[in-house]
């Protein structure tokens, strides 16, 4: 343990079943890891949501600019042949 | 319990120290959680209000349980409202730790510490109890516990070995309610009764275990151990200390001046 008297952000991500993705839930305030984890728990998986718990400190998230919008995403839009559109998908697969 | 003259005294219990044995683990929880309950939107931080307020929702699931069981054992027509709301103070026979005052931050973890780590241990040794019902609601909350004494333990840990000041504060928590722990771990003539029927815990068991836990994680969060202090005992037996008349008057003022409200 690294003794701090920092109160830093942390994104939590939960994963509501096994098989499914780690989702995005929302941020907390934590002094270290062990402590958001903890937090996490309080605040997001009360209510029996989540089978898992994965906190990262905001800090760390890298995130694209808004300003980038066009370059980044645009040029997927009219070029049809890369959506998997074209396949009709069995009506057994939930999590597509 | 002779002492018990009073309108809940359970004249006409079958067996009145299940009874007492029963509303001693409730009335320690209901007044623990009251306490907690006294940091709602005080907490040092938002993420720590919640925190304490769902270990206060912990406690009152439990002491609903616990006091239903209590009513039924008293083989009188009251409910779990009655003995919360309708008791006077020398009628609760929690234990006097849970009654301190919150104090600053570190007097509410420091004391839910020791509470957790004797709790933890109780619980544990009631699931085996001959009694099905303090074995089922034991069983239940004893993963509760748990997860309390992660919480209290991880932040006497960032007090203790934190700053300057955070170490002086808990400290001074653990030198201050060090005498209130007697009473959690040192049996009385009714814990040994129930002891040995099969149904209450082992509290000399529980100490041992709880002192040597205790001491490692004091000494692993830079406290000092308080040498030997006077112990402070009378709670389970209706004798509190000066705090416990303002927390019931705050608790049962409602309940009191206007009977059978609902909301």
């Amino acid at each position: 343990m690294n003794p701090t008297n920092d109160y830093s952000m942390w994104e939590v991500f939960i994963r509501s079943r096994r098989g499914l993705d780690h989702k995005h839930v929302g941020s907390l305030r934590a002094p270290d890891a062990e402590m958001a984890i903890q937090n996490a728990r309080d605040l997001y998986t009360r209510r029996s949501e989540g089978v898992s718990i994965w906190v990262v400190p905001s800090q760390q998230i890298v995130a694209s600019t808004p300003g980038e919008k066009e370059p980044l995403f645009d040029p997927a839009d009219d070029k049809i042949y890369r959506h998997p559109t074209f396949y009709e998908l069995p009506a057994e697969l939930e999590h597509m | 319990m002779s002492q018990h003259t009073t309108t809940f005294t359970p004249a006409t219990a079958a067996d009145a120290d299940l009874y007492y044995y029963v509303l001693r683990q409730a009335d320690t929880a209901m007044v623990l959680c009251q306490r907690l309950c006294e940091w709602v939107a005080k907490g040092p931080e938002l993420e720590e209000d919640i925190a304490l307020t769902n270990i206060g929702l912990d406690l009152i699931g439990q002491a609903r349980s616990l006091y239903q069981y209590a009513a039924e054992c008293s083989g009188q027509p009251i409910t779990d409202d009655d003995l919360v709301f309708q008791r006077n103070e020398r009628q609760w026979v929690n234990c006097l730790l849970v009654e301190q005052p919150n104090g600053n931050f570190a007097d509410t973890i420091v004391r839910q510490y020791f509470f957790d780590a004797w709790h933890k241990a109780f619980l544990t040794q009631l699931t085996t109890s001959k009694d099905e019902t303090l074995a089922a609601v034991a069983a239940k909350s004893v993963k509760e516990s748990a997860y309390h004494l992660r919480h209290s333990s991880s932040w006497v840990e960032r007090l203790g070995a934190g700053t300057e000041l955070s170490n002086e504060r808990a400290q001074k928590a653990v030198d201050d309610l060090w005498a209130f722990t007697y009473e959690l771990l040192t049996p009385d003539e009714l814990d040994e009764r129930m002891q040995v029927r099969g149904v209450g815990a082992d509290l000399v068991a529980i100490r041992a275990d709880w002192e040597r836990s205790v001491h490692q994680h004091l000494t692993r969060s830079e406290l000092a151990v308080p040498s030997e202090v006077f112990p402070a005992t009378g709670g389970r037996n209706g004798v509190h200390s000066q705090h416990m008349g303002y927390l019931l008057a705050e608790m049962q003022i409602l309940a009191r001046s206007m009977p059978g409200c609902e909301w």
